[in-house]
Formats: structure tokens, sequence, C-alpha cells
């Protein structure tokens, strides 16, 4: 159990250390819950405006209270369970994709002080602690584990449903996610190449200064991959084809009803907070603070909560923009979405993994940087020239028999 | 403690094996697959073999499991199989033989162990870093060093040979045309 948490050396039953973490648990799962509320709110309000109308207004101010609203709603209708359902599967898959969604939230450092070298660890009285529920050595990984296992809910949701369009949607849901944690794996590698180190503080403690956060140390294209990547994981718009209402009805919740919808409509919009947060953490730095006007920390006024503040700002930041993808872009075409994950998304990802590892071989014997540069470049450009042939030759053997099936 | 983990896991890991084998229905069986490589991962964590543990969930769990499922949804195999119908005769005493076989093999394991001297109790892999201070996720390092440096052979050829089952599986599986066999090229 090293390193997972300061407090946990030593720890015993019923001792100040033990509530503490017993705290973090619950101030955890509180504030999850909660931003789940607020983004349903911020995701309605925001779309309502980029469509010039008024969105929610009347329960609370400003339509606060609205989700809260629907849960109670949701909450009292009758729960219908399918005549032709597999009973077991079709209960359990809504927390097949609710719990891994809150795992995430474990890992992600919600702030802590990172300034001038320090690790994150705070103090609460003479407790050295860290901002988040467990740094584990393997903290990445975790993430990606928890992303794969997102899939079963989605997946046996709609087969557990014995009706044909939800499993439509989720066997649509299965292939975009399994296809995308490829690329979102590879551009994940860049990362942890950079930082050295799999752990979610580490990896916040290896961008100490602006020109070291990841989104710039690892040249912005690892960035885009992954927000692309995510994006589909999450099966938010442009890539929500497993919910395609023109095309499945509901997509894989179609026969879901009352408190087992919420859950998965929970899920969803919890995990794009909680991507929103590794999103940050892995390439923004997450509490570090941005330096504005050669001042180092504008924030400085508010303590020890500045990281937490800096770390909030820049999920917002993502948020918004996921709503903003959400009010703007078309849904993408099945083919369009395959196409888009294998042949461009993995291959380029994995490029820029081997530039960004041959860049540290050459680093570590001294190489010329220009001369492992060119070489990269030519090598990648013959490999990318082999692909689009490849693909042309078996987009033309496709014209050529019709269809396969 | 360890011993409440180990129980636990160990439920975990059996009651998935049984389920995989007791299952009438394809989909459960998978699921309690599931299970079980969730025990051997609970397990692996309790060995301070936290990244066997992080690879075992994200490569089995994650990935070959929903293959699996993803086969038995397209091919929508939604009735239990008629147990009665043997395709391959002599399959049913070979996998006795089998079975029997990898019994006696982790019995004898358990019995070689036995002699064996003790493993030190310790954190997983012991791995200084150049301060000498034990680095906490010396796991990966130790692994990544002797993947990529002693088996790296091994490691390669693997690979190939993964590809090859890919490149294999795409042609056995394309349709035949016409014009395919006889001869003239396209």
């Amino acid at each position: 159990m090293l390193a997972l948490d300061p407090l946990l050396e030593n720890i015993k039953l019923f001792s100040v250390a033990f509530l503490i973490v017993i705290v973090k648990v619950i101030i955890i799962f509180v504030v999850g819950l909660v931003g789940t509320m607020l983004m349903v709110w911020f995701e309605r309000k925001v779309i309502s405006y980029m469509q010039n109308r008024i969105g929610p207004d009347k329960a609370g101010p400003k339509g606060l209270l609205q989700t809260l609203a629907d849960g109670i709603k949701l909450f009292f209708k009758e729960d219908l369970i399918p005549e032709k359902s597999d009973r077991f599967v079709f209960k359990l898959a809504p927390y097949l994709a609710f719990v891994p969604a809150f795992l995430v939230w474990s890992v992600i450092p919600l702030g802590g002080d990172f300034s001038g070298g320090k690790d994150g660890t705070i103090k609460i009285g003479s407790y050295v602690t860290k901002m988040q529920l467990a740094d584990p050595p393997i903290g990445v990984l975790l993430l990606l584990a928890l992303s794969s296992i997102a899939v079963y809910g989605i997946m046996l949701a709609g087969w557990s449903s014995g009706s044909k369009y939800p499993l439509l949607g989720s066997v649509r849901a299965s292939a975009q996610m399994v296809s995308y944690e490829a690329a979102l794996g590879l551009s994940l590698a860049t990362v942890i190449l950079v930082a050295g180190t799999l752990s979610t503080s580490g990896i916040v403690f290896a961008q100490s200064s602006f020109t070291k956060w990841h989104v710039v140390a690892t040249g912005v294209v690892p960035f885009l991959i992954f927000l692309i990547a995510a994006t589909a994981e999450l099966n938010r718009p442009p890539f929500d084809l497993v919910e395609a209402e023109q095309e499945l009805v509901g997509g894989f919740n179609t026969e879901y009803s009352s408190i087992r919808f919420a859950l998965f409509f929970l899920a969803e919009f919890m995990n794009t907070i909680t991507m929103s947060g590794v999103i940050v953490t892995l390439f923004f730095g997450g509490p570090q603070p941005l330096p504005i006007a050669g001042n180092d920390n504008i924030l400085s006024f508010l303590g020890p909560f500045s990281g937490t503040v800096w770390f909030l700002l820049k999920v917002l930041v993502f948020l918004y923009m996921y709503v903003w993808f959400r009010a703007t872009l078309p849904r993408l075409r099945y083919d369009q979405l395959m196409n888009l994950g294998w042949k461009l998304m993995i291959p380029l990802a994995l490029g820029w993994f081997m530039l960004l590892a041959a860049f540290r071989v050459g680093q570590d014997h001294g190489w010329n940087r220009a001369v492992v540069g060119v070489v990269c470049i030519v090598v990648m450009a013959a490999c990318a020239w082999l692909l689009s042939l490849a693909s042309k030759v078996s987009a033309r053997n496709r014209e050529r028999e019709g269809a396969m099936f | 403690m360890e011993l409440f983990v180990f129980i636990v896991a160990g439920a975990m890991v059996l009651g998935g094996a049984v389920g995989v084998i007791l299952s009438k229905h394809p989909v459960h069986a998978a699921l309690s697959l599931i299970l079980t490589l969730f025990g051997v991962a609970v397990l692996f964590v309790a060995q301070q073999a936290n990244f066997l543990a992080a690879v075992q969930v994200i490569v089995y769990a994650g990935a070959i499991v929903v293959l699996f499922l993803f086969v038995i949804m397209l091919l929508g195999v939604d009735n239990a199989e008629n147990l009665r119908i043997e395709p391959f005769r002599i399959q049913r005493p070979l996998a006795a033989v089998v079975g029997a076989g990898i019994f006696g093999l982790v019995v004898a394991a358990i019995i070689v162990s036995r002699e064996a001297e003790t493993a030190v109790r310790g954190d997983g892999l012991e791995v200084t870093g150049a301060d000498g201070a034990p680095l906490h996720d010396g796991n990966i390092k130790a692994l990544a060093r002797d993947l990529f440096s002693g088996h790296v052979l091994a490691f390669e050829l693997t690979s190939v040979l993964l590809v090859i089952a890919v490149v294999g599986t795409v042609m056995l599986a394309r349709k035949p045309r016409k014009g395919d066999f006889d001869g003239s090229a396209s």
C-alpha cells in the first residue's frame, strides 16, 4: 500500500487519520453527485443560450434545482422490466455503468500545493495527506482499466433488454469504445513517456511550469488525439451513435425507465466531468497555477485552496467545450467514425509516440536533434504513404466486389 | 487482513470459475469469467503486483471478454447449446485427460513449493533508484528492463505471431470471389 496516501501508513482503526480518510471519501462522493447535478443544469442552460432560447428557469434560482426535480420525478416513476429481458443482467448493467464513473474521481488530484517543487501534500493539523483519495503507483493505468470496464454497462444494458434497437446501440457502442481505447491509450503513453511516472500526482508534479505542461511538452497532437478519443469514449456528440435518436429510438437505454435510467444518465454526465478532470490532470497541469503577466499564481491569496480553484477553472473550460461540441457538431456516420479511429487516430498516435521516444533516445545518446527529427519525419511519411496506398487498394477492391453482406 | 482479502478473492475466482462452467447461457458464462479475472487481479494487488493487476483488468477484462461478448452478441447465440450433440467424438475424453493433467500439475506445484524455501515477504519487486531509495513503481521498471533486454527476442516474436494470427484470420474470413482461383491477376 505504499504511496497510496501518506496518511495510510501505520493507520489504526478509528483514529483521527482514519476519520480524515472517511471524510475524504464522503467529500469526493458528494462533490461527484453535486457536480453532476450542476453539470446537467450547466449543459441544458448553455445549450439553450446557444440555441437562442431560455432553458430551464422555473425550479429554483435560474433553474438550478431542475435536475433535482427531474431526479425525484424519475425516482417515483414505475420501474419497468421488459418481458424478454435477462432480468439479472438488466438490473446489473446500470451499476456497471455508474460505479466506474465514480471510481475515476478517486485518483485525480483535486488540489494541493505543487509550487516550488512540493509534492502536493497538504497538512491538516499534524496529518499530512494529499488532495486526492488515493495515489496508487499505477494511477493512469487505473483510469484506462476503469474506462475499459465502463463498456460493460452499455454493452450489457443493450443486450439484456431483449429488444432490437438497444442491441444495435450496444453493438455500436462496444465497437466504438474498443476502437477508440487504442488511440486513447497511445496518446496517454506519450504523457507517461514525458512525465516518467504512472502516478497521477507524479504527472501533475512533472508539469511545474507552462512549458512543461504536457500539452506543450508532448507537442499538442497527443492532446488533440486524447480529446477526440475521450469524446468517443464518452459517447458524447459528435460521437453519440450509441444513442442516435433518429436511427435507434433511444439507443442502449431505450427499455430502461425510472431510477435505472437515471443511473445511466448520471453515469454519462459524471463521466463527462471525470474525463475533463483527467484531461486537465494529464495535459494541463491539474492544480498547477498558470503564470499570468509575470505573476506565478494570481490566486495565491486563496492559500491552500488555490490549487483546487485552478483545477475547477480548467475543468470548467473543458465542460464548456463539451457542451459547445454538442451544440455545433453534427453526428458522424458509422463508417466515418471507424475510418477516423482506425486509419487516422491510431496510426497518428503511434507515430507521434515513436517520434517522442526517438527524441528521448537521441537525448540519452547525444545525437543531433535535427537529424533525429528529419529521419523520423521521413520514416513517418513513408509509413503514411504505405498506409494510404493500402487503404486505397482495399477501397478499390471493395468497390469492385460490391457490398459484402 | 491478508487472509480476509485472500478468502474473498479466492471465493471470487472459484465462484466465477464454477459459474463459467455451469452457466447455461454464454453471456452469463462470460460475466462469470470477468468475476474470476477480477478476483485474480485482487490477488495480484495483495501480492503488491500492482502493474500486473492493472494489466490484467485492462487486457483481459477490458478487451478480451469484451470481444467474447461482442462475438456472442453479433452471432446472436441467445439459446443454450444442446449438450447432447457432439461435433468431435474424442473431445470429451480428451477434456477429462487434460483436466486431470492440469489438476496434477497444480498439486505438484503446491507440493514442490512446500519444500522450497519460503519467499521473503516484501513490497513486490524491490528496485532502488539512483539515490538508493526504494521506488514506488519498481514493478514496472523491473518488468520493463527484464522484458526489453533479456527477453526482447521472445517479446518481438510474440508480437509477430499476433500479427500473423490477425492476417491469417482476415485471409480465412474473406469471402472467396469469382476469379480468385482461376489464376488471373487483377
